[in-house]
């Protein structure tokens, strides 16, 4: 290392090894971004072709020249899809707020409150983080059915409102409110259930927010337990729903009007996604499990 | 190595998207780094200091200006191939190496003539930890040091290469008051020992002045004073460097030059000839007081503070920038703490004026 | 201090009532089901206690149709999409330009319902009388022949499956491992950069053990995942996965409950603990062998 006389070289050597490093990345995430695109694009292609022409197609065309919008109307009127979805509204909303309740009401207690038993109780919860959803499922199946709540909003609703893990997830962040703030609160007379509305919520929106985006999504994708606890489509989930028109809706090959109510019922997701996508994303890894 | 920065300026452009104008975080800096010399770069934090050392080790590229190590132009060499070893703020030690992995790493980067054999390896990494005194402590991880350890083998790590230039960030920021002191005759006695032109960026003034050959005081990327920490504290060039040296600070009053005088207030200090009048700042070091009967400034006294060696008198005057004055005198002058009022002549080599549109300095001699 | 702790209580009711009914009591019933022999779902009567279910489960073909599908698409899709995400993750890291729209665009498939996404991957798939289908006319650019990717040969089917399951899962990962990249301190690349480390040694040296904790998460999580895989088949090949031999464990479980085969919540539950039992297993090693390499 004595002199720097070959480093012209080398510095000129590297940067153009860098800009072919460079051009290479961008290739490549180009083309995943392409894989993942691509699906999206299919569907809201087909999903606008006409059916007699899709029908006859031995190469797919890549683009149409007039839309079929008829494809969506039939989305509401063949098939029930405006109920479907109608029913995933409320089943999300109910679903959601319910837990949200339970959860800050039990972070809280965990958090902030005193009681014989606390550390072992909430070792207990923590222990039912282990036990998958598929465990439970089969006698929850039959509590349903026995109580006579198939193909009601309540069966629906009712084994998915309490999650230990967003328990935990708010729990561990109302302790990280110093415990001057409770004190403080204490001495002006605040009582608990004010304090926990008024200062810690607010405090801890982010965490909430983040348990509401992924509550929302799995509502939103949920299938298996619609499907066990519903057979009347008045009550069907789009996840079920969209089953049902693939295996019974249209005809089997009417593949344009699947594709729009395909398109219809991902919508919702996806603006919701493309208006919050900084929040989404920062919740989801905040605190997100898929699956 | 000497290392010659010639006409340096960094430039970002502007966070707030309004505005068009960039950032100037250095400018024009002009200055050489003597051989084997410890420089200190000095100032408030944001002053651009940390600038600098990153683009002597070309983490950053400057906006304009060279850069030279003896007399080849390094400007538009990239960091590995400089040769220089930075110590980093938070010792950026890698957490799952233990130091003796930590030193050999740079080590086992070198590649083609440059590579070393795994005994020549060894042996300069125990040169390198018997340097800096960490020998004991080689396979443990850096969670299982103390912040001074880790200091160390993060000095260890940069010079373990032989670096042509060390660069030091804010060596001491992270550690407690008495490690402060046992580290910084450390370092001293480490640049000593190697010889090594070493480069280290501070904002604490006495860091600075107590280790280095020379120092740069700067202020919103612009060089105020250069020069030996001695002459810089003894003859400020402004205002700001005035005041930036010296602990406790400096005091400043509102003055003026008038009739081959130097007044605070409405009193007269110290007569002068070949002076400019009109307003000055008046700036007196805490130890250029004598408390005397007949002395020429009149302070209101508010306390005493007696610390064995010294004494400081604490006093007020409506001419003085802050609250209060503080002087400090030898504890065998003995002053009445009931008093109310204390009178002071100046040592005219403790006072320095300064412009009070510019605040460079006004040189005077004394009559 | 009384008064307090039946404070406490209340607030916690909510949450003890609906976990007592619907996970405690539940995870008890499924051993008692499990050991119920010849259960009649209808007189709700059963004959005696004995590990007849899990006998039985245990030698019914579809049952073992099912672990190997779901033990195939654990060892294909676990280390094929966490290696993937890291690269992704590493392109995204190394760039500055679009990288905020190149992470959008990745994320998407995380917000889209998974079986009505799974029919369009169906339809891309899907071979009819008239056309071969969108995926093998790009495969027949290349020179191969067109493949019944969805009613065809097990490995085409497989294929189909796998590549979907891992289009689904990349978002979160992609997102963990940005996420992960980007809390790594700066300096450390200075500091390895300053020394001249190459892209490659950096990479292996520096990156790749200050991020090991979180690829172990997503190996452990990614397989407790897989192995509960059931909607992205049913969307590929629909709810009767037996017929398709392409069923899951999970898909096993719930035909027992319900649907054509269904009525046998006993063998459900002597599934579902086998299920259990297994991703039990290989989390405990995956966790063991985590410890073994931090170490």
């Amino acid at each position: 290392m004595a002199d720097y006389t070959d480093y012209e070289k080398i510095e000129k050597s590297a940067k153009v090894r860098q800009t072919v490093r460079k051009t290479l990345i961008y290739i490549f995430l180009g083309i995943w971004a392409l894989v993942v695109l691509f699906p999206f694009y299919w569907m809201i292609l087909t999903s606008l072709k006409d059916y007699g022409e899709y029908a006859n197609e031995i190469i797919p065309k890549f683009f149409v020249l007039k839309p079929a919008v008829e494809n969506y109307t039939s989305g509401f009127t063949a098939v029930p899809l405006g109920i479907y979805l109608l029913n995933t509204l409320l089943f999300a909303v109910a679903t959601t707020g319910i837990v949200v309740i339970v959860t800050i009401f039990s972070a809280f207690a965990f958090a902030r409150l005193n009681f014989r038993g606390k550390d072992l109780l909430f070792t207990a919860f923590l222990s039912l983080m282990m036990i998958p959803n598929e465990l439970v499922i089969i006698t929850n199946y039959q509590t349903i059915t026995n109580l006579g709540l198939r193909n009601t909003f309540t069966g629906l609703i009712l084994p998915s409102v309490t999650s230990v893990f967003y328990i935990y997830l708010l729990k561990e962040n109302f302790e990280q409110i110093p415990d001057s703030l409770y004190n403080a609160a204490k001495i002006d007379g605040t009582s608990d259930f004010k304090y926990l509305f008024k200062v810690l919520v607010p405090i801890c929106r982010p965490t909430i927010v983040t348990i509401v985006i992924l509550k929302v999504i799995e509502c939103w994708n949920s299938y298996v337990w619609p499907r066990l606890i519903t057979s009347n489509e008045a009550y069907y989930l789009v996840s079920n729903g969209i089953q049902e028109i693939r295996e019974n809706g249209f005809g089997r090959q009417n593949d344009p009007a699947m594709m729009a109510a395909v398109v219809i019922i991902s919508v919702p997701l996806i603006v919701l996604f493309l208006i919050f996508h900084k929040k989404i994303m920062e919740g989801v890894s905040r605190g997100g499990t898929k699956g | 190595m000497k290392v010659e920065l010639k006409g340096l300026t960094k430039k970002y452009p502007s966070r707030n998207k309004n505005e068009k104008k960039d950032v100037v975080a250095v400018s024009n800096f002009d200055y050489t780094i003597p051989d084997g010399a410890l420089v200190g770069l000095l100032g408030p934090s944001g002053c651009g200091k940390s600038t600098m050392l990153n683009m002597i080790s070309g983490l950053q590229k400057p906006t304009e200006g060279r850069i030279f190590f003896g007399d080849t132009d390094v400007t538009d060499i990239s960091p590995e191939n400089r040769g220089v070893g930075l110590v980093f703020q938070n010792y950026a030690l890698y957490p799952h190496l233990t130091a003796r992995q930590n030193i050999l790493f740079p080590l086992q980067n070198l590649k083609g003539k440059d590579k070393l054999s795994k005994e020549a390896m060894e042996e300069k990494m125990h040169e390198a930890a018997k340097l800096v005194q960490i020998e004991r402590y080689l396979d443990r991880k850096p969670s299982e040091l103390s912040g001074g350890q880790q200091q160390r083998v993060a000095i260890a790590r940069a010079l373990v290469k032989t670096p042509k230039v060390l660069l030091l960030d804010e060596p001491l920021s992270n550690l407690d008051a008495r490690l402060r002191l046992q580290t910084r005759e450390e370092i001293r006695r480490i640049q000593r020992e190697t010889k090594v032109t070493t480069v280290f960026v501070t904002h604490d003034q006495d860091e600075a002045m107590s280790i280095s050959d020379y120092i740069v005081v700067m202020k919103e990327g612009v060089i105020q004073q250069t020069g030996k920490p001695q002459d810089v504290y003894d003859s400020p060039a402004n205002l700001f460097v005035a005041k930036f040296l010296g602990i406790p600070p400096i005091n400043v009053f509102d003055g003026e030059v008038k009739d081959g005088k130097i007044y605070i207030g409405n009193d007269p200090v110290l007569n002068v000839k070949n002076v400019k009048e009109g307003k000055v700042y008046v700036t007196v070091r805490p130890e250029g007081f004598i408390p005397s009967a007949d002395g020429a400034l009149k302070c209101g006294l508010k306390s005493l503070e007696i610390m064995g060696r010294d004494v400081s008198i604490i006093s007020e005057n409506p001419a003085s920038l802050s609250e209060s004055i503080r002087s400090i005198v030898d504890a065998d002058i003995k002053l009445d703490p009931a008093l109310s009022e204390v009178r002071f002549n100046i040592k005219p080599h403790k006072l320095f004026i300064f412009d009070a549109e510019t605040e460079e300095r006004i040189y005077f001699e004394t009559v | 201090m009384e008064r307090k702790s039946k404070k406490a209580w209340l607030y916690l009711l909510p949450s003890l009532l609906f976990l007592a009914a619907f996970m405690v009591y539940p995870l008890i019933d499924v051993f008692i089901y499990s050991v119920e022999e010849g259960y009649n779902s209808a007189s709700q009567s059963f004959f005696g206690y004995g590990l007849y279910n899990f006998s039985y489960v245990l030698h019914d073909p579809y049952f073992i149709q099912a672990v190997k599908n779901t033990m195939i698409l654990v060892v294909i899709t676990v280390p094929l999409s966490t290696g993937f995400a890291l690269l992704i993750s590493l392109g995204l890291s190394s760039i500055k330009k679009l990288r905020d729209l190149f992470q959008t665009i990745y994320f998407l498939p995380y917000v889209t319902n998974t079986l009505a996404v799974g029919l369009v991957f169906m339809l891309l798939f899907k071979q009819t009388q008239q056309s071969p289908g969108l995926v093998n006319i790009f495969l027949g650019l290349f020179g191969i022949d067109p493949v019944n990717f969805l009613e065809g040969p097990y490995w085409a089917k497989m294929f189909v499956l796998c590549f979907y399951t891992i289009w689904v899962v990349l978002p979160f990962k992609i997102l963990i491992l940005t996420s992960a990249l980007a809390s790594v301190n700066q300096d450390y690349y200075n500091a390895a950069k300053l020394d001249g480390t190459s892209k490659f040694r950096t990479f292996t040296r520096i990156t790749l053990p200050m991020i090991s904790p979180m690829i172990f998460y997503l190996i452990v999580t990614g397989s407790i995942g897989a192995f509960k895989a059931y909607s992205d088949a049913v969307a590929l090949f629909t709810t009767d996965l037996n017929a398709a031999g392409m069923n899951t464990i999970v898909g096993y479980v719930y035909d027992m409950l319900y649907g054509n085969s269904g009525g046998y919540p006993s063998y459900a539950s002597a599934a579902a603990l086998i299920l259990f039992v297994i991703v039990l297993t290989i989390t405990c090693i995956n966790l063991l062998i985590s410890k073994k390499i931090s170490i």
